[in-house]
């Protein structure tokens, strides 16, 4: 063979090599993850993007999806809303994903919104938000308030026997909402408005002497009282700690918080914090094998043997397997076939019973209360029987209370049922 | 009634050994029962072990509130540990019957008997009824305060056993204010007049509470207190513990202000050298007061098992690490842009930047965990209406003695006389052979390192992270600007002042009002007096 000729057959070899990467390059589906890697959000979003990152993975493992590869995009919207929006963009219009994994916070939510609408793009948005959203374009794996905050009251007005309420948030669009839907729910279960107190304080709020003082001096009233936060991020620490200087025990008043998670509590001392309860849907500490099987597999992917599991990585993983599943139903990525196959279809949550996606793109979710325990992990102490579906427009607040989300028989976020009206925008 | 009286045997009588064995079993049967107990059946077994009068029935009680109470599944047995301190490899058991030694497990072994709220509750009102008995007068009187949160009829029992017997005059205070609350239900208008009596002297909120109960009328207009003169008596009792609990509730409000204000201080006298007398706007001091907090975090870590003194061994270290950086900070950057204050800003805003993602590299994003020493937690009870926090008592003392420091340092030492005479007048001062370069260099440590010192106070109040300084940056200028710039006392004044009036507003107008106010308040002072509360005089003042 001479030495021309092995040149050459390297040329052809490789141009037939580089031809066959192309071939499978156009073979794959593409995965978008929209997830802040750094800025003020990268603690908590980080983890979700690795939770997609290795979902992604297992898929290929498993022979992927109808014949081809997954691939994982990331981007980095880093903690910057507008920034959210273009790079939403340019997952959707350059990248073409089949489909975006992303969001944390309400407003990045509603930043990236008119670009999926736009661009018919489908993303599935895993963390508990305040609702009064149902978007043709969005699945909503995250708890909304009634697979939340509803329940965590309800808990502690029958079983605790709470006649008081301190409803504490951080000043920012979730707790606002939230808190509007808590109150006009306590009233129609005939609390008085003298025994509701609720308060804002900004964010990352460190001086809590006052407010202490105040809930202290409101639950001294001789009711028992209890305080319903929705405090955001880092200012839970300080607000714990003056609860424990003060000596106000979660024996006497109770915090539950929407925002504390496994997660949250993995970076401080729980100590001051043991008895004092958080409602999710779901909790490292639940003891199933299938959350057992994603435990373990999550602690051999991230190499690390601490590190915790949270609700919005269940919520991915839900919204993962959904995705899957439309996907092989439907035969095809195509977005608007996806979301026809979408409705209806049911996986299994990690903590026992099916996650079901509704006509309003929300899911069916059992809801948990749990009590902190010294170590930073929780004990159930109650959980609703079954699932609860999600209602993406709450029945307590005025406004919403005749608007319905169907996209399967009337192809509306927000159907007023008085009107018989379909405002033609699927967000406000 | 039963349930009493066999209490009441428990409380008093000890354990004779005749009844020994079958106590023994009875009371094991008991604890076995835990294994697969709910929470309601759990309730049921602290009764049960509260009333059997085994002399082991306290200890394991306080252990199962102490989360020290476990089962060891591989034989079904229960055991107390000494010890939950999670670095310890092996537990050291003890047997719950005998209270002897029981070897050793490790954590995989054994299976936490757990609490919840409720439970929790219940178990510190049964510790506290053997505590009633204590020798030791703290744990009698923690004991009655337990019990009186929950006061039912063995309590009652139990307290009316023991005011005869204490003689502790503060243990007889809470045990007579017990009585008299179980008073008022006396049919004997008599009786109930004595109570109201005993509690118009006590401030707490539920005696307040359940004195103002007897004036209210219940559903058919009739008063729930037939008697007019003891409503009459427990009006005027209302009346008095109303107006001393006012009084109290502003004195509290007032220590607010005092400790929010000695924060803002504290944050404000390393401003106040750098910017006040030197001229310097340091963006970078938040990000000083930063590393001052991660020397408290890295402390901590070299010395675990002495928490309590590691934020004394912290407040030198910070102060020289801040010190440091913020002379390397004035060597290789500030001292080229003296006189230039746009670009003054800009670079050490740039270095602000360059030190929270130091921090971020090495400690990554996530806050740290800085644990607070046992002696700066709690409060410090002064009566029943006013508690004062110790951590914040410490940091107003702490920012009272680093103040008084820095002004002996700037009034007192040979330092703080070269230092003046630079910031008054540069040139005369070289000309006086005073080293104008090296005072710079060490007024900019000076400032630096009490910005370090100032975070050791954070580190125990807020978040120790990245954007600790972000955070507190504002503030401090505004306090210097506020109490004029160049004048430590004015910086004194102006924090505290600012302090009291933000924790005045604060319950009217909400945190995130009442700051807007303050800020406002304060752009309208800066423009009636742009030079501050306290500004200085002078020729060299004057010129700047």
């Amino acid at each position: 063979m001479s030495r021309t000729r092995v040149v050459l057959t390297a040329c052809v070899l490789a141009a037939g090599l580089a031809g066959f990467r192309t071939a499978s390059a156009q073979g794959t589906i593409k995965v978008g993850v929209l997830h802040s890697l750094s800025g003020t959000m990268a603690i908590s979003e980080t983890t979700l993007k690795d939770t997609i990152l290795m979902m992604v993975d297992d898929q290929n493992k498993k022979g992927g999806l109808l014949g081809k590869k997954l691939e994982a995009v990331v981007v980095d919207p880093a903690s910057n809303w507008p920034l959210f929006a273009e790079k939403a963009r340019q997952l959707l219009e350059k990248d073409q994903v089949a489909v975006v994994f992303g969001c944390w916070t309400s407003v990045s939510r509603k930043s990236v919104l008119p670009v999926f609408e736009k661009d018919n793009g489908l993303l599935f948005y895993p963390v508990q938000y305040e609702g009064e959203e149902s978007s043709k374009n969005v699945i909503y794996t995250g708890a909304a308030p009634n697979q939340q905050a509803i329940p965590a009251v309800d808990y502690l007005m029958k079983d605790v026997g709470v006649k008081r309420w301190v409803l504490e948030g951080t000043d920012y669009v979730y707790p606002r909402t939230t808190n509007k839907i808590l109150e006009a729910y306590l009233k129609a279960k005939g609390v008085k408005a003298e025994d509701i107190s609720i308060n804002y304080t900004p964010f990352g709020h460190s001086d809590w002497q006052t407010r202490v003082a105040a809930i202290k001096k409101f639950g001294s009233a001789g009711k028992k009282t209890a305080v319903v936060s929705t405090i955001n991020g880092d200012a839970n620490v300080p607000f714990y700690k003056e609860l424990g200087n003060q000596k106000i025990s979660a024996e006497d008043i109770p915090v539950v918080a929407f925002s504390v998670g496994e997660e949250e509590l993995s970076g401080l001392d729980t100590k001051p914090l043991v008895g004092h309860l958080a409602a999710w849907n779901y909790f490292m500490s639940i003891n199933t094998p299938a959350n057992k099987t994603f435990i373990d597999r999550w602690h051999a992917y991230i190499k690390k043997p601490k590190r915790t599991t949270n609700d919005p990585m269940e919520a991915h993983y839900i919204g993962f397997n959904l995705w899957v599943k439309a996907v092989q139903k439907a035969g095809s990525t195509d977005v608007d076939k996806v979301l026809a196959a979408l409705p209806g279809l049911e996986v299994p949550n990690l903590t026992g019973g099916m996650a079901k996606l509704l006509p309003n793109h929300h899911i069916t979710k059992p809801v948990y209360i749990g009590e902190v325990r010294g170590d930073g992990q929780f004990d159930v102490v109650w959980k609703t029987t079954g699932t609860v579906p999600g209602d993406a427009w709450s029945d307590y607040l005025p406004g919403s209370k005749d608007i319905e989300a169907d996209w399967v028989t009337l192809k509306c976020g927000n159907y007023n049922t008085k009107t018989k009206v379909c405002s033609g925008q699927s967000y406000k | 009634m039963r349930r009493l009286l066999s209490l009441l045997l428990a409380a008093v009588i000890v354990a004779s050994p005749a009844l020994g064995q079958s106590q023994d079993d009875g009371f094991l049967a008991a604890i076995g029962e835990l294994r697969e107990a709910s929470f309601q059946d759990k309730e049921r077994i602290v009764e049960r072990l509260s009333e059997s009068g085994h002399a082991s029935a306290r200890p394991v009680l306080a252990a199962w509130l102490d989360d020290r109470l476990y089962v060891r599944p591989r034989d079904q047995k229960i055991f107390i540990v000494k010890s939950t301190d999670d670095s310890l490899a092996s537990f050291d058991l003890v047997d719950p019957v005998s209270l002897k030694d029981a070897g050793s497990g490790t954590r995989d072994d054994l299976t936490k008997i757990g609490t919840n709220n409720h439970l929790r509750r219940q178990l510190k009102i049964a510790v506290a009824r053997f505590d009633l008995s204590s020798s030791d007068t703290n744990v009698r009187l923690a004991a009655v305060q337990q019990m009186l949160r929950a006061l039912d009829e063995p309590s009652i029992a139990l307290l009316r056993k023991r005011i005869g017997l204490e003689t502790d005059a503060a243990v007889k205070a809470e045990i007579e204010t017990g009585l008299a609350l179980v008073a008022l239900d006396d049919s004997d208008p008599k009786v109930r007049l004595d109570g109201i009596a005993v509690l118009a002297h006590r401030l707490r909120p539920d005696v307040r509470n359940r004195l103002a109960s007897l004036l209210e009328k219940s559903a058919d207009g009739s008063f729930t207190e037939g008697d007019a003169g003891v409503r009459k008596a427990a009006a005027a009792a209302v009346r008095t513990i109303d107006r001393r609990r006012a009084l109290y509730s502003g004195v509290e409000t007032l220590f607010f202000g005092l400790s929010l204000g000695s924060v803002l201080v504290l944050i404000a006298i390393g401003l106040a050298i750098t910017f006040g007398v030197m001229g310097v706007i340091n963006m970078a001091h938040g990000e000083l007061m930063m590393l001052g907090a991660y020397t408290v975090y890295v402390v901590q870590l070299a010395m675990p098992n002495h928490i309590g003194a590691s934020v004394l061994v912290a407040i030198p270290t910070a102060f020289l690490v801040a010190g440091v950086a913020g002379v390397v900070l004035e060597r290789t950057i500030i001292r080229f842009l003296y006189g230039r204050p746009l670009e003054t800003l800009l670079a050490t805003f740039g270095v602000s930047l360059v030190l929270q993602q130091l921090v971020r590299s090495i400690f990554s994003a996530n806050n740290r965990a800085v644990e607070t020493p046992a002696w700066m937690s709690g409060t410090l009870q002064l009566n029943e209406a006013l508690a004062i926090t110790f951590n914040r008592l410490y940091i107003v003392i702490f920012t009272m003695i680093v103040f008084a420091v820095v002004l002996i340092v700037l009034k007192h030492t040979r330092l703080g006389l070269d230092i003046r005479a630079v910031s008054q007048n540069r040139a005369m001062a070289r000309a006086m052979g005073v080293r104008s370069e090296w005072v710079d260099a060490m007024t900019f440590g000076l400032g630096s390192g009490i910005a370090g010192v100032a975070g050791v106070a954070l580190s125990q109040l807020t978040n120790v992270g990245p954007n600790l300084g972000q955070s507190y940056i504002i503030d401090s200028f505004m306090v210097v600007v506020f109490g004029g710039v160049g004048n430590l006392w004015g910086t004194l004044i102006g924090g505290m002042s600012m302090g009291i009036v933000n924790k005045l507003l604060e319950p009217y107008a909400g945190a995130v009002l009442g700051k807007i106010f303050v800020l406002v308040a304060l752009i309208l002072f800066i423009q009636r007096r742009p030079r501050g509360l306290f500004p200085q005089v002078g020729r060299a003042a004057e010129a700047q």
